[in-house]
């Protein structure tokens, strides 16, 4: 949620900050060519296409089944078992590769759902103005007021855990932050002569909004979803680490994180704890990554 | 004065625009800045008419509130003889009358090809059958001078002047009677000015339309307008033929504008510019 | 200044209103007979079921949240925890200390170390240094702030035995600053860890944003020093969005809060949240969900005054309370 909430919340920041996007979006060829000058959003971006694939083709890359008990109880890292097994006998690889299905779903599923709230909210309130637009902000406002992870928990708690709960309650909460985002830029499109002209012309309202003005803003969208994806991600670890999230046997790499929770595990098995906690990095570092080129490469404010 | 028996096109009547700002404690205080302040003229069918006044005279508002871009505060707006209400009649308004902007450059929507962008209107008004849009759309670009390769390209991949073209194009695709030509000229190079000061005149030529053209001196609607009319803090302060109001000026502010029209001849120059 | 001051303050009383009702919304969602929430479970049946009656459990659901509403506003009453029967208010307080003094100094250190950092970064744009900081500030947003910890329970707790890996102090012992200051190290770098990490990056775009303008190039034009240009007309333009972080960051520290007291065992409001989340202390738990956001609404109104007071072109705007 860190970089989610750090870009575009604050009012201030948005009123000072809130470029039309609009015009003169980069070409093809210039996206490219900004988009490569992060090296390290390259490699992220090709780590990020790998765990995809893992996480997409798991049943056939995993060397076991993720919940099946081998004959080898809580062993260290062997050919057997590259990463080795926990005290019930799993495959701890073969979890980690199912658990990136996890994460990757989390992450997209609850990313999709709140940007499309958002975006619907962001662009209602931004265009209609007025009282509606107070409403909404109003709403928007009481949303952003509990602190995120607390406000997870709570309702987690009372809905229940599960992976279709997780993406639903981080979906249906995440929305805020897009729709002040969608708003601020709506303000400032709707005041250009295209969106005039659409009225002069006869328009209805929801060809304005969804064909005019919507595509005008995907860029920020898409930059502040990027982030997003990665805090999704890191919610359900952190969730499924306090044992909200995923629910065992299904494996998460939050929940696997959990067992480091006793000392014996923490101090002995660091391989059952390890592995998870640096895919976690790895994958929300690259998807960081991602989002930084892809704010500098598609930026209007940019000329290079 | 054949004129004066016909019904006017449009009728603008005490028409006035104010915007309310808030002020004192809590924005409790509310004044209003009067950006149009009770304003009345006619256009007659065929005619244009100049409407010229300083940055912030209140001339953009005028032709924003005609087209129901701005909210009419007070005042009767009448197209045809017929009082127009934007909101119930907004699309059949929208076949009447249309508007040029000023800024080539943020009037056309950058994800739209052109192709796209002149079919919208056609498609959405069904001004023409479905499998006639792609014709109708040549046709519109080439009565604005520009050819077909255009369809398939974007609004960055033109110059000023062509972007222009482009709008006006569009707001010629729903047959319109007005067209409110909103400083349509003054963002672009001179030599471009010419050359879509032109086209304006031929289109009033071939299809009969009528314009009111908005522009922030004199010199810019002296070619193309039939009457002039001289805004000045949210009032017309004058109103005349072209002939008249560079003849005979009569208002103070006329007279002003006048000599910041340059005239050609240094000679008389130093006449015309004494105050 | 005054009148900006009040609007704010009008402005944060429906959002506060607006707390209430999800909160009330959500408690009652909560599995459970209501009545649990509000009475100590201590009393026989028929007690209760008068004390519902009296409670006016029966009375329609607006009327309900009416009640409840002026309960707490007339009386700070959050009702009586559903597991321990305490009062939530008292359970709250009792735990607010802990996690405010972990929080704060994590707030005040974590922006000690960005602001400096940051601005170094902005002044040589695109030199080791600042490559070296943006490498630093994206891993600290990136690492999970439990697998963090764990890493430092790990190697300082558990390897090396230099520090505490949980607690405020000692198994039976008083315990003095020293101690606490102790087993406050290791929670107190992941938190730091992740504020720097998010502001570092943020000081820094707002500084470039300030360097880039042209009255900056004016000062350079004169052939003022560098330094001077930086310290003296950047510095204090760059520093008044950063008043924003601070409204910013509490929220995110209130829920790093829950997931850090887990793992070093710190007897704050995190750990009560999750202990109540565990006993079904649905009461307790609506209390814990509706002080910290008031708290952040507080927050939130202190950053904007602030931000008014530092801001010389909202400060000129509301002088003498026009406009």
């Amino acid at each position: 949620m860190s970089l989610f909430k750090r870009y575009f919340n604050k009012k201030k920041y948005d009123a000072a900050h809130t470029v039309t996007w609009s015009e003169d979006m980069p070409s093809k060829g210039l996206f490219f060519k900004r988009f490569k000058k992060h090296k390290l959003a390259v490699i992220g971006f090709f780590y990020l296409a790998i765990i995809l694939l893992a996480a997409i083709f798991a049943p056939l890359l995993a060397p076991y089944n993720p919940n099946e008990i081998t004959d080898a109880f809580g062993e260290g890292p062997s050919m057997a078992h590259w990463l080795g097994t926990d005290d019930i006998g799993r495959d701890i690889l073969s979890r980690v590769l199912y658990a990136a299905r996890v994460s990757l779903s989390v992450g997209i599923g609850a990313v999709v759902i709140s940007s499309a709230i958002g975006a619907v909210l962001g662009l209602i309130a931004g265009y209609f103005g007025g009282i509606i637009d107070g409403i909404i902000m109003r709403i928007t406002d009481i949303f952003m007021s509990f602190p995120y992870i607390m406000f997870i928990l709570v309702v987690a708690s009372i809905v229940g855990p599960g992976l279709t709960n997780i993406i639903l309650i981080l979906g249906i909460l995440g929305w805020p932050g897009i729709a002040r985002l969608v708003r601020g830029n709506v303000l400032a499109i709707k005041q250009s002569d295209y969106v005039k002209a659409g009225m002069a012309l006869g328009y209805s309202t929801p060809r304005i909004l969804f064909k005019h003005i919507l595509p005008n803003t995907i860029a920020p969208i898409l930059i502040y979803a990027t982030s997003g994806v990665a805090g999704a991600i890191l919610d359900e670890a952190a969730l499924s680490f306090l044992g909200l999230g995923v629910q065992p046997p299904d494996a998460s790499w939050g929940n696997m994180l959990s067992s480091a929770q006793s000392i014996t595990i923490l101090t002995d098995q660091p391989w059952l704890w390890i592995p998870p906690g640096i895919f976690i990095l790895l994958t929300v570092l690259s998807i960081n990554y991602i989002g930084d080129a892809l704010r500098d490469a598609l930026d209007p404010r940019n000329v290079k | 004065m054949s004129q004066q028996t016909k019904t006017p096109l449009l009728t603008v009547k005490n028409v006035k625009t104010y915007y309310p700002v808030k002020t004192g404690f809590m924005n409790l205080q509310k004044s209003y800045v009067r950006a149009v302040d009770d304003v009345s003229f006619e256009i007659y069918e065929g005619e244009t008419l100049g409407l010229v006044g300083e940055s912030g005279c209140g001339k953009s508002t005028l032709g924003r509130t005609i087209i129901g871009l701005e909210p009419l505060t007070d005042g009767t707006i009448l197209f045809d003889g017929k009082p127009m209400n934007f909101r119930t009649d907004r699309v059949s308004l929208s076949k009447q009358i249309q508007i040029v902007f000023q800024d080539p450059y943020s009037s056309l929507n950058p994800r739209l090809t052109i192709g796209d962008l002149l079919a919208e209107p056609l498609t959405v008004h069904k001004i023409v059958p479905h499998h006639e849009i792609q014709q109708e759309v040549s046709r519109l670009l080439a009565l604005v001078g520009l050819s077909d390769s255009a369809k398939s390209r974007y609004p960055h991949e033109f110059s000023g002047g062509q972007r222009q073209r482009i709008g006006i194009a569009r707001a010629l695709a729903l047959r319109p009677r007005l067209i409110i030509c909103d400083e349509p000229v003054s963002a672009l190079d001179v030599s471009i000015q010419a050359q879509i000061m032109n086209l304006f005149k031929k289109l009033q030529r071939e299809l009969g339309l009528t314009y009111l053209f908005i522009a922030h001196g004199l010199g810019a609607v002296k070619y193309i307008s039939d009457r002039i009319a001289v805004m000045f803090a949210g009032k017309i302060v004058e109103m005349g033929t072209t002939e008249e109001i560079f003849k005979n000026p009569q208002h103070e502010y006329t007279k002003k504008l006048l000599g910041a029209y340059p005239i050609p001849d240094p000679k008389k120059r130093s006449i015309l510019t004494k105050p | 200044m005054f009148g900006y001051i009040l609007r704010r303050l009008l402005i944060a009383v429906p959002v506060l209103f607006g707390v209430t009702i999800i909160n009330f919304i959500i408690m009652r969602m909560a599995p459970g007979n209501p009545i649990d929430m509000l009475v100590s479970p201590k009393l026989p049946d028929a007690a209760r079921e008068a004390k519902a009656i009296e409670l006016g459990l029966n009375d329609p659901v607006y009327m309900q949240y009416w009640n409840w509403l002026k309960n707490l506003v007339m009386h700070g009453d959050l009702g009586y925890s559903m597991y321990t029967s305490e009062p939530v208010v008292s359970m709250i307080l009792e735990r607010m200390g802990p996690t405010l003094i972990l929080m704060g100094t994590a707030l005040v250190l974590g922006l000690l170390i960005a602001i400096p950092l940051g601005i170094l970064s902005a002044t040589k744009q695109y030199s080791k240094l600042d490559y070296i900081f943006v490498t630093g500030s994206f891993l600290g947003i990136s690492i999970p702030n439990f697998f963090l910890g764990l890493i430092l329970v790990y190697v300082f707790a558990v390897q090396l035995n230099w520090l505490p890996s949980g607690g405020m102090k000692e198994v039976g012992a008083d315990g003095g600053f020293g101690t606490l200051l102790m087993h406050m190290i290791l929670p107190i770098i992941v938190l730091v860890a992740n504020v720097a990490g998010r502001n570092i990056r943020y000081v820094r775009s707002s500084m470039l944003e300030i360097l880039g303008q042209d009255y900056l190039r004016t000062a350079r034009a004169k052939g003022l020093k560098e330094v001077f240009v930086v310290n003296r007309h950047a510095l204090r333009n760059a520093l008044i969005p950063i008043v924003t972080i601070i409204g910013l960051e509490i929220p995110i520290l209130f829920g790093g809060a829950v997931v850090i007291e887990q793992i070093f065992s710190w007897p704050g409001i995190g750990q009560l949240t999750l202990s109540s989340i565990m006993n079904r202390d649905y009461s307790t738990l609506m209390g814990l969900n509706l002080v910290a956001a008031f708290v952040v609404i507080a927050a939130n109104i202190l950053t904007d005054i602030v931000y008014a007071f530092v801001d010389p072109r909202i400060r000129k705007s509301y002088v003498g309370g026009a406009k």
